[in-house]
């Protein structure tokens, strides 16, 4: 071959400006990359810091030590009711809300019934229904303070309530501490009861609906699809539709379940039941999606393996396309549901964003979630939600990264070493 | 193609008047041929003339490609094997076969073996299972390799202890005839020669057919050599008169390197 051209001149000046260039190029991209990952960092660590100062308050709650003289004050009931169904109801119309008000404001001062929960006396009639002897003798209880009183207390004896919680904690009347109610309880108008537990049980039967639903559906669907399914006109539409699907907004999927399962079906509204099957159907298509890929990367040639030495096809798929595919396919369902645990939209259009001050008791009952229950508090006037709704976001990431950490493992358990 | 050449006592498989097609495109064009149950049939020529293909026909694993359509003749046992009531996953149980990569199952040694004859429920118990594996590496040459560790996984071991591997999976569900996909091409010279050895002494025992690109291979493990060109069979006789005295130019042409 001929070279009319003069040879590369590879030490050139030119040359070496590429080279310098192609260096900074390189430089400035790693700078890109690690600014990037450090800013998602802060980001998160903000996120963190913010979340657990405010929310680890909402943990505590404070605690007024109320003298009750039973003897001084007597409650005018039947001792021997006390075991009944409805012995809540016989102390309360004996007036043991009253004795409660009176004690308070005898042993804090003027106003003192004012700086207990309004539910504090429900405390006492636990206790006494514990034991029945207390009604002949004076006891100290520990009662839940008031919102304003708990903030109070908590701020170190700021606001309008300052002076007067600043005596009672010299005085010794008032302790923090760990807010059992908050785990036990459902939601609540009065902080001092407001607990988690109802909406964590609520959004645990929701997923376990939505996972029982869509788990098996989507990855049914996804083995269907790309192990038996002819590739035609057909094939090609449904997987267009559900890559739709998975991108439709999720209060779509609030409507039509409205309008199906409750509306139509006439299931129980506002329930974990109508409230998983919205959710399943939010979430299929997600995983559908995650395991068409996770079967799609299953190597052909240990299909062909299986087929050699005479498995048929549905043993093909199950004891090998199956478990190689199952990392992928779990990784991708987990992800699936952790979104939908977070998920508000669509169950506000089931119903389940009303107020459920019990504990959901089945898949029937009524019900909120975690993120709901976050909306709701969020919402809410008294300054005592506030640090409610921290602790609630705590406890919804909590179960998230507890769901995304389960990920990790399984896919790690099941991955095949090549 | 003369008719002599294709004599053969006792075929184990035989071919007739084959066609395959994908789509519209015609891949194998009016090939007869007949396997003997005692002998290595070769099938060579040059890339895509249709030898891999029409191997894939005698196990129907062509079937999978769905867009394949054979029409022929294709009998093992004089049974047709494209008839209705053939049970396409006992046929490939029949017809072994063996890859052109190695692909162990990701699972233990002794799993991979035991995998064939667990399905189709060869071997009642453990014991029995135990004795399948074992006979099934000792004839695949890799007993004494993998011996002590049976329950490490099959994808550990090197290139051509996984294809003796592939082969002794292939063994262990008893088949009349294995089909060979180009075994030797992703192995070195050291590990294709012990494949080679043990073709030789799997012969008696298996009607055995191996695709190859390697004609040196072919004159050295088969008795019958059949050579494709451009989906249809030139030349078809024992390898010795293939390789030394072929009837056909275009054989010739191949032999000689002239293409391919």
């Amino acid at each position: 071959m001929n070279r009319e051209t003069a040879p590369t001149d590879w030490k050139g000046a030119v040359m070496q400006k590429r080279i310098a260039g192609r260096y900074a190029a390189e430089r400035r991209f790693r700078l890109i990359g690690l600014g990037a990952v450090l800013l998602s960092g802060a980001f998160l660590a903000f996120l963190l810091f913010v979340m657990v100062g405010n929310g680890a308050r909402g943990f505590t709650y404070t605690h007024v030590a109320v003298p009750i003289d039973f003897k001084a004050m007597p409650l005018t009931i039947d001792k021997s009711r006390l075991g009944d169904a409805d012995a809540d109801q016989v102390i309360a119309n004996a007036g043991l809300a009253d004795i409660v008000a009176f004690a308070a404001d005898e042993a804090l001062g003027t106003g003192g019934s004012a700086m207990i929960s309004e539910n504090a006396w429900k405390e006492v009639r636990s206790a006494i229904k514990d034991d029945p002897e207390l009604l002949g003798s004076k006891t100290v209880f520990e009662l839940p303070a008031s919102s304003e009183v708990d903030m109070a207390a908590k701020d170190g004896g700021k606001g309008a309530l300052g002076a007067a919680v600043a005596t009672l904690k010299a005085d010794g009347k008032l302790s923090t501490g760990i807010h059992w109610p908050f785990f036990r309880n459902a939601d609540a108008t009065d902080p001092a009861v407001a607990g988690i537990w109802g909406a964590l049980k609520g959004s645990v039967l929701t997923i376990f609906i939505a996972f029982l639903i869509a788990f098996p559906t989507g990855v049914l669907a996804a083995l269907y699809l790309e192990e038996y399914a002819p590739k035609n006109r057909w094939t090609d539409l449904i997987e267009v539709s559900i890559n739709n699907l998975a991108a439709v907004p999720s209060i779509i999927f609030g409507l039509l379940a409205l309008a199906v399962f409750i509306n139509w079906f006439g299931l129980c509204q506002a329930s974990p039941l109508v409230g998983g099957l919205t959710l399943a159907l939010m979430t299929m298509p997600v995983i559908v999606i995650a395991s068409r890929n996770a079967i799609k990367s299953v190597p052909p040639s240990i299909r062909d393996a299986a087929l050699g030495v005479g498995a048929s096809p549905v043993q093909v798929v199950f004891h090998h396309v199956l478990p190689l595919a199952l990392p992928g396919i779990l990784t991708g369902t987990i992800i699936g549901m952790a979104r939908a645990l977070g998920e508000t939209a669509p169950l506000l259009l089931v119903g389940m964003r009303a107020f459920i001050g019990d504990v959901p008791g089945g898949i029937c009952s009524p019900s909120t979630v975690l993120p709901m229950q976050i909306f709701l508090w969020s919402d809410e006037v008294d300054r005592g939600f506030v640090e409610k709704t921290s602790a609630a976001i705590i406890v919804l990431l909590v179960v998230l990264l507890s769901m995304n950490a389960f990920a990790i493992y399984l896919r790690n358990k099941f991955e095949k070493r090549w | 193609m003369t008719q002599d050449d294709l004599t053969i006592a006792d075929p184990k498989m035989k071919a007739h008047g084959v066609n395959v097609f994908y789509g519209e495109k015609q891949a194998i064009n009016d090939v007869s041929i007949d396997v003997g149950t005692d002998l290595v049939t070769a099938f060579i020529g040059p890339s895509g003339c249709g030898k891999s293909t029409f191997l894939r026909s005698l196990n129907r694993m062509n079937d999978t490609v769905a867009s394949a359509k054979v029409t022929g003749q294709i009998e093992l046992d004089g049974e047709n094997i494209y008839a209705p009531s053939m049970d396409v996953v006992q046929l490939r149980a029949r017809v072994g076969m063996v890859f052109q990569k190695p692909n162990p199952f990701p699972k233990s040694i002794y799993d991979n073996v035991g995998y064939g004859p667990r399905i189709h429920g060869l071997a009642p118990n453990k014991a029995d299972l135990d004795v399948i594996v074992e006979r099934a590496l000792v004839r695949a040459g890799l007993w004494d390799e993998v011996k002590d560790r049976l329950q490490e996984s099959g994808t550990a071991l090197s290139g051509g202890q996984q294809q003796r591997l592939c082969i002794a999976r292939a063994i262990a569900v008893d088949p009349e005839v294995i089909l060979m996909d180009e075994p030797c091409s992703a192995l070195d010279p050291i590990a294709t020669a012990k494949i080679e050895e043990l073709i030789h002494e799997l012969r008696g025992k298996y009607a055995i057919v191996i695709v190859t690109h390697n004609m040196q291979q072919a004159a050295r493990v088969s008795q019958r050599t059949a050579f494709f060109h451009l989906g249809t069979l030139v030349e078809y006789g024992k390898t010795t008169d293939i390789f030394t005295n072929p009837k056909q130019e275009r054989t010739k042409d191949y032999i000689t390197g002239r293409y391919g």
